[in-house]
């Protein structure tokens, strides 16, 4: 695992709103080279939300976000360059059901980074047998199950080198014996160094893979630090209390 | 005994299945027949059979209208092809959202409300007679392409309708992920948008292609040898009605193969069982 080195994420004083309702109010964050921060809190806080307004899939009321030092949430800054350095995996994989799993890694790298057809068909070759999916190259979405459907959705994320990648509750939809598969193709990636903001409900996950955790609250981050200090001893009583509620859901699972 | 109660559910099944034969038979033999029946012993019918079923007649008009049935099918064949780029092209001035193009996008809601609105009979005058009527140098004046024209123009307003339909249906969440992985605005309609919409759209496109298939005959009003204005031609000759039932075999020759094509699309609930 390699160190954390300087910041590639950094969002300074994010806020949002959606007509009255604010989902976002100032949200402070910075996730560095190799690091996997975690993001945590009760559904509708404002995680999925977040992660959006970072790929610029939608537009924040104020603040900025910056990536590798520059700031991306400048109305002058052309989304479509930075997205194409960011990675995001959605919570309902969000595959093209028309293509097959390996036209689903190939098109970004086709149609947003130039590859040509046969580069593209060999880097999505090489992405899918990394993540467990050889074999399944030709299958249609509807032909795999969850778990496979997010391993595609993740080696479609991966597959254009982006700089951070942004992971949206992507074991929610999942049936629970398909969990795992889908962590497992995380973990592999933290392993090798990628830097990822991770939204979750997997606590135990988020204990053994972030080195950040985040407990994102009414939208603000209420409380931050290493996983140890966050889920273990939580100094906030509101972290607590959902950190109370949350064991309670699992253990009556 | 699991054994023979599977043995007596079967039994149960096979009664339940000859049961529904006997009756679908027995409702179509009364139903049918009794049809039948009211026509065949209608106090008209002699006369009726001599003008709109004559053999004779049949044998003799069936060429010259099939040929001129011909020249229909040419017609809907280029018309469909041309409705379905002109109608793409419609829908995708009114999606798009570029300040740019909203005069485009207001012409073409106007374009939409007008086109539907007016029937097709009307339009076909308006641009038959009313366009050679400018008397302006590189107009066409060829009344089948006049006549193809005013299909077109019809026909694509309600295409474009039914391909935006299909835009709409298409999951927000597909838009967004096609953009997450660096596709541009364009790209993601092209690449992942369009293809899914046309798709769940086509049994609608062909249905509405059905309906032009037989609305060619629409074009006989400003002068063309189709196969209507044919039949109308020998009917009036001969003062028997059977070159058009000749006419409507034609067209139903093609419009009930594209109508099975339609069924098949949409799934087996279409199909009649």
């Amino acid at each position: 695992m390699s160190a954390p080195g300087g910041p590639v994420l950094e969002l300074r004083e994010i806020t949002k709103s959606y007509g009255e309702r604010e989902v976002l109010r100032g949200i402070d964050l910075t996730v560095r080279e190799h690091e996997a921060v975690a993001l945590i809190g009760a559904s509708g806080s404002g995680k999925s939300t977040l992660l959006r307004c970072i790929d610029l899939l939608e537009e924040i009321d104020d603040g900025d976000v910056f990536l590798d030092g520059e700031v991306i949430t400048d109305p002058a800054v052309d989304p479509v360059a930075v997205r194409r350095r960011l990675g995001l995996v959605f919570q309902a994989y969000n595959l093209f059901p028309h293509l097959t799993a390996l036209e689903n890694v190939m098109l970004g790298e086709r149609r947003a980074h130039g590859a040509s057809r046969a580069e593209a068909d060999a880097r999505g070759r090489e992405l899918l047998a990394r993540f467990g999916l050889a074999g399944r190259e030709d299958d249609r979405p509807d032909n795999l199950s969850g778990g496979q459907q997010q391993r595609v959705a993740i080696a479609r994320a991966f597959a254009g080198r982006p700089r951070a990648l942004l992971l949206d509750e992507v074991t929610s939809a999942l049936d629970p014996e398909l969990v795992g598969e889908v962590l497992a193709a995380v973990r592999d990636l933290k392993a090798e160094g990628m830097t990822m903001l991770i939204a979750t409900h997997e606590m135990s996950f988020a204990r053994e893979v972030a080195d950040q955790v985040a407990f994102l609250h009414e939208g603000r981050i209420v409380e931050q630090g290493s996983p140890a200090q966050v889920l273990e001893a939580p100094q906030r009583d509101e972290t607590r209390r959902f950190l109370r509620r949350f064991q309670g859901i699992t253990q009556s699972i | 005994m699991p054994n023979d109660r599977r043995l007596e559910r079967e039994a149960a099944k096979r009664r339940k299945h000859r049961r529904g034969q006997a009756i679908a038979a027995l409702s179509s033999v009364v139903i049918l027949g009794g049809l039948a029946t009211l026509i065949l012993t209608s106090p008209g019918w002699p006369e009726v059979r001599e003008t709109f079923f004559n053999w004779e007649v049949f044998k003799d008009s069936f060429p010259d209208v099939a040929k001129a049935f011909w020249l229909d099918v040419k017609i809907f064949i280029v018309a469909e092809l041309a409705i379905l780029v002109v109608g793409l092209i419609v829908a995708l001035v009114r999606i798009s959202r570029s300040p740019a193009t909203f005069p485009l996008r207001a012409l073409s809601v106007i374009y939409v409300d007008v086109f539907r609105g007016v029937p097709t009979i009307l339009l076909v005058f308006l641009i038959g007679f009313g366009v050679p009527a400018l008397r302006l140098d590189g107009l066409p004046t060829d009344p089948v392409v006049l006549g193809a024209i005013a299909l077109i123009l019809s026909y694509s307003a309600y295409v474009a309708e039914v391909y935006r339909a299909g835009v709409n249906s298409v999951h927000r969440g597909q838009r967004d992920a096609a953009l997450a992985v660096g596709l541009t605005e364009t790209q993601a309609m092209r690449h992942v948008v369009l293809p899914q919409a046309v798709r769940r759209v086509s049994p609608p496109l062909l249905n509405d292609f059905v309906a032009l298939q037989k609305d060619v005959a629409l074009i006989s009003i400003l002068g063309p040898l189709e196969a209507f204005r044919e039949a109308q031609i020998i009917e009036a000759q001969l003062f028997n009605f059977t070159p058009l039932v000749a006419a409507a075999l034609l067209y139903l020759a093609v419009t009930i193969p594209t109508a099975r094509i339609v069924d098949r699309l949409g799934g087996p609930e279409g199909a009649v069982r």
